[in-house]
């Protein structure tokens, strides 16, 4: 229906130009004003621009306003809340910008119309007010530099050193996650051992790797750092979580992290929302392959108490998986040197994203 | 003398000789025989093949990039109806497009991964063979020549050349849309490891590869003809044509073509990389990866170093893109508002500081891949930067309009249009370009709004103004002027109606390249707005069959064009209305004064073209200008 209405309006609107635009022609031909060259059109095209303003922007202002609830999903994290304020400022001072320019531009447009006699006013330069507008510009790109670079230094800063830390790996066409188990360190994995069992590629002659658990979903605790450590084991993906305000590539042989705090479990948000059935999402925001577009895990918000709960409950891969365990174990009997390990990664200390580089 | 030597070869000896005027060339009929005029009777004579074909005449290869480009906007526009029927309607059937697409419709759906290649193949289209071929090889060959007062480019044969790689790089991307696995589909971005494992997708086989070997030819014909204008402007400027008195079309052409010659390369680099990559076992780009169930032997490659190199083409390539719109917009805007250009220097100094920023600014594209936040710092500095020379473009194009006397053509429409929609587009670049907001709005459909109304849209109505305003030159009639407006308000409102709203899809987060957002809650509760967007794209592409069929109609029926129909200043419209090759037929006029001078007082005219001397105009002269004369 509103695609019908869409087309019909865009179709009158055609009509009612080309009648405009014809009408002219008849009348000047018959008012005996008919000329090639400046004629009526001009005049329409002027009353256009005005129209266009004033109706696009009603139109515009409109939209936007009835669309605003839509645009603004729910937040969930401490730094989401300061990158939605730093947003909504920004987003206005462009629209102060930006109402002011487009304004001038249909007004001058409308009221310099060509008329009969009239000479435009020759008017080169002019250093003064080229310098002002230089200047005011400058101006506010520096501020808003300023406000967008103390964020962005905190943002990508080091996590709190009581971060809970969480791994995600992408792989086509989903989301592979794992804790540090007890002993709060992520073991060795090594992407030449990953097989159809082993998804991660665990090491298992690493002590640390012993505990290690896997989940389907992520859980975090409300309140806490939450430091997320992102590997890629086949191409590009990036873990996107728009409730927290939360993106970072995933790339394959170069790990990368990001560290936020949520401030909302899942059931608060549910509650709020009024909808029992809302769940945060990560979805994958770099273009990787057919099923790109439904690449997604679940991410639950815990009170930190359910999530100790929840955390202790897990059972390791290897307690999971005694196969593979015991395939390691006879492994490091027969051979004298240990499988080499491409992707040391063992300090649970966290540090900038910068250290990854 | 036989047919193989189609078009009197001209060297720069003979053109300068031409440009300073020492060396008076009779008139005769046709203007394109310069000093062979005894050969007069051989022209006539000669073969379509040399004369359309394998042109060497600038005008002929201008209107050859510029059908070119038209065939490849009209199917980049297919491309893009064909996935906002997806994204509008993702319950729907595609049934009825088996017929043509056959095996991408599968059980009434389109095909995921066919999908991507649509997006890859509208990108890569409209960004490299549309705006950058079609856009800058159309006019910068057609205006060069023309304005600075040349009989041609600098070589004729190299810029026959520059097309000739252009066609072959058509013809090889063309067809990689015909092969089984489909073309490339990593995105026109190409990232690898998707663009170089055929394990991950299908169109990373042979689609990938024909993407690549047509990317190298389009390069050599960017470079072969980036190389001839820069020449050309440095060298044959016609007598009188300071730098200082160049349009700015040619000033903008200049930059566009510098940019492109140190940036082209870089991507050739890549590309070749790449190739290496996928061919012959090297990891530039690859490392610990496992896939379709086998490690691969790569190590020690980084995907980030490819986006490095891509970007630092591709960022420049915007500009690539934008600024010969930005030229044009200037020219017609002061044409038809009949008043100078406000601020022609600081114009010039923005273009080149645009111009010096756009090398420094590529990492903005990368906030979020893992580059060293510091890195993210010093580009977010440097890209925020870039909106005070643009926004003393728009403030000065304002201040053009001011106090003018407006006359809309069509091409004046589009230029008004230009402005707005760089307004429009800029804008929302300075928030991305905030590496903080980048954080939410990378890769989300604010992005894809962004590029599109800034780069993609504004270029496009550049290219309508250019092409309305100078296509009297090239076809020696006017277009339909009411079938000009039609298209123009029609385009405008079509494009506001298909970007603004992408603008609040992008806020709320939906992530670009997916091919339904129907499995995410978070990303759900926009269909309707997507449907809106899927109609108004669709309608506005099919107005652009207004435009298609206004140029080819007026090629035969239009109103047959004066030689100043504009009343315009510069030296295109000081040639016989439709120039031969050569296009003076005596001399070269000589140039005196700056190419602005609309409405200046006590001028009998409303304009003095550039090659009036001073001498003649005592009436209107200013005071500097009457030692000039004296």
């Amino acid at each position: 229906m509103t695609a019908l209405t869409i087309l019909l309006v865009l179709v009158l609107l055609l009509v009612v130009f080309g009648l405009l635009f014809r009408l002219q022609i008849f009348t000047s031909i018959f008012s005996g004003t008919f000329t090639r060259d400046i004629g009526m059109s001009n005049s329409v095209n002027a009353i256009l621009m005005l129209v266009f303003l004033i109706g696009g922007g009603g139109w515009f202002a409109y939209s936007f306003v009835e669309n605003f609830s839509k645009m603004n999903p729910p937040i969930a994290s401490v730094h989401g809340h300061q990158m939605e304020r730093m947003f909504w400022i920004t987003m206005a001072v462009l629209g102060v910008a930006f109402a002011i320019t487009q304004t001038l531009l249909f007004v001058y447009s409308y009221k310099y119309q060509h008329r009969e006699g009239r000479r435009a006013y020759f008017f080169a330069h002019n250093n003064k007010i080229e310098v002002i507008w230089t200047i005011i510009p400058a101006i506010v790109m520096a501020a808003l530099i300023f406000a967008g670079w103390k964020a962005w230094t905190r943002i990508t800063g080091p996590a709190p050193k009581n971060s809970v830390v969480v791994e995600v790996m992408g792989k086509q066409f989903n989301w592979l996650v794992r804790y540090p188990g007890r002993d709060m360190k992520l073991g060795v994995i090594n992407y030449r051992m990953i097989d159809a069992v082993n998804e991660w590629g665990f090491d298992l002659s690493d002590k640390s790797a012993l505990d290690d658990f896997t989940t389907n979903e992520i859980h975090v605790p409300k309140g806490v750092p939450v430091l997320i450590k992102i590997r890629s084991r086949d191409v590009l993906h990036a873990v996107y979580m728009p409730h927290f305000r939360v993106q970072m590539y995933a790339v394959p042989g170069m790990p990368t992290r990001f560290w936020f705090t949520p401030t909302t479990t899942t059931d608060e948000m549910r509650a709020k929302l009024g909808n029992p059935k809302f769940n945060y999402e990560l979805a994958c925001n770099q273009v990787c392959g057919g099923s790109h577009f439904a690449m997604k895990a679940t991410v639950i918000v815990d009170e930190p108490d359910d999530y100790q709960n929840w955390y202790a409950a897990q059972q390791s891969f290897s307690q999971k998986n005694p196969d593979v365990l015991a395939a390691f174990k006879l492994k490091a009997k027969t051979m004298v040197t240990p499988v080499a390990s491409s992707t040391e990664e063992k300090e649970a200390a966290p540090t900038p994203l910068a250290a990854s580089y | 003398m036989s047919d193989m030597t189609p078009k009197p070869n001209l060297s720069p000896d003979v053109q300068a000789q031409g440009g300073i005027g020492t060396a008076p060339v009779p008139a005769t009929e046709h203007g394109d025989h310069l000093l062979h005029d005894d050969h007069d009777h051989e022209h006539h004579d000669q073969h379509w093949l040399w004369k359309y074909v394998f042109s060497q005449d600038h005008k002929q290869i201008a209107k050859q990039f510029l059908i070119t480009g038209m065939l490849w906007a009209i199917l980049g526009g297919t491309l893009s109806s064909l996935f906002r029927l997806q994204l509008g309607w993702p319950e729907g059937t595609m049934e009825w497009l088996k017929p043509v697409l056959g095996g991408w419709i599968q059980a009434g759906k389109l095909n995921p991964e066919f999908y991507l290649a649509l997006v890859t193949m509208h990108g890569t289209i409209m960004v490299f063979f549309v705006l950058t071929a079609g856009l800058s090889g159309t006019f910068s060959n057609f205006l060069i020549p023309l304005q600075v007062g040349a009989r041609d480019m600098a070589s004729g044969f190299m810029n026959m050349l520059s097309y000739w790689f252009f066609f072959v790089s058509s013809i090889i991307m063309f067809s990689s849309l015909f092969i089984e696995t489909g073309p490339a589909a990593a995105g026109w971005t190409i990232y690898p490891p998707l663009s170089a494992l055929p394990q991950a997708i299908p169109g990373s086989g042979a689609g990938m590869t024909l993407w690549l070997v047509s990317m190298v030819f389009f390069i050599v014909s960017q470079l072969l003809g980036g190389v001839n204008y820069v020449t050309t402007v440095i060298n044959l400027r016609t007598r009188g044509m300071s730098m200082s008195k160049l349009p700015l079309t040619i000033w903008a052409f200049f930059l566009t073509a510098i940019l492109g010659i140190l940036s082209f390369p870089v991507l050739f680099s890549a590309a070749l990389l790449l190739v290496f990559d996928r061919s012959f076992g090297t990891s530039f780009f690859l490392s610990d990866i496992y896939i379709a169930g086998q490690a691969l032997s790569n190590q020690g490659g980084s995907p980030v170093l490819f986006q490095h190199l891509f970007w630092f083409l591709g960022h420049p390539e915007v500009y690539i893109v934008i600024m010969p719109a930005m030229g044009m917009v200037s020219e017609v805007l002061a044409t038809n508002a009949r008043k100078p250009i406000f601020g022609y220097r600081a114009m010039i100094g923005s273009l080149i500081g645009i111009s010096l920023l756009s090398f420094v600014v590529w990492a903005h594209h990368m906030f979020v891949t893992g580059m060293n936040p510091f890195l993210g710092s010093v580009f977010m500095f440097l890209t925020l930067i870039i909106a005070v020379p643009s926004g003393v473009k728009v403030f000065n194009w304002l201040a053009t309009l001011w106090r003018g006397n407006i006359r809309f053509t069509a091409a004046m429409l589009f230029a008004i249009g230009f402005v707005s929609l760089f307004i429009s587009g800029g804008l929302t670049g300075i928030i991305l370009g905030n590496a903080t907001l980048d954080i939410q709005m990378h890769n989300t459909y604010f992005v894809v709004a962004h590029f599109h109304l800034v780069m993609g849209s504004s270029a496009f109505f550049g290219l309508f103004a250019g092409v309305y305003h100078w296509f009297p030159k090239m076809f020696g009639r006017m277009m339909d002027e009411k079938l000009g407006y039609i298209h123009f308000w029609l385009t405008f409102a079509g494009v506001y109606l298909v970007f603004m709203p992408m603008h609040y899809v992008g806020i709320a987060g939906f992530p670009r390249r997916y091919y339904a957002w129907t499995g995410f809650d978070a990303f759900s509760q926009f269909a309707d707005m997507n449907k809106f967007i899927s109609i108004a794209a669709i309608i506005a592409f099919l107005g652009q069959f207004i435009f298609i069929f206004n140029f080819f109609y007026s090629i035969f029926r239009g109103r047959r064009a004066t030689q100043n129909p504009w009343n315009s200043t510069t030296l295109e419209w000081t040639t016989p209305i439709e120039p031969g090759h050569g296009n003076w037929p005596g001399e070269i006029p000589a140039v005196y004064r700056w190419p602005y001078d609309y409405s200046k007082p006590g001028a009998e005219q409303d304009f003095i073209p550039q090659n009036i001397p001073y001498s003649q105009t005592q009436s209107s002269n200013l005071p500097y200008e009457q030692d000039m004369a004296d």
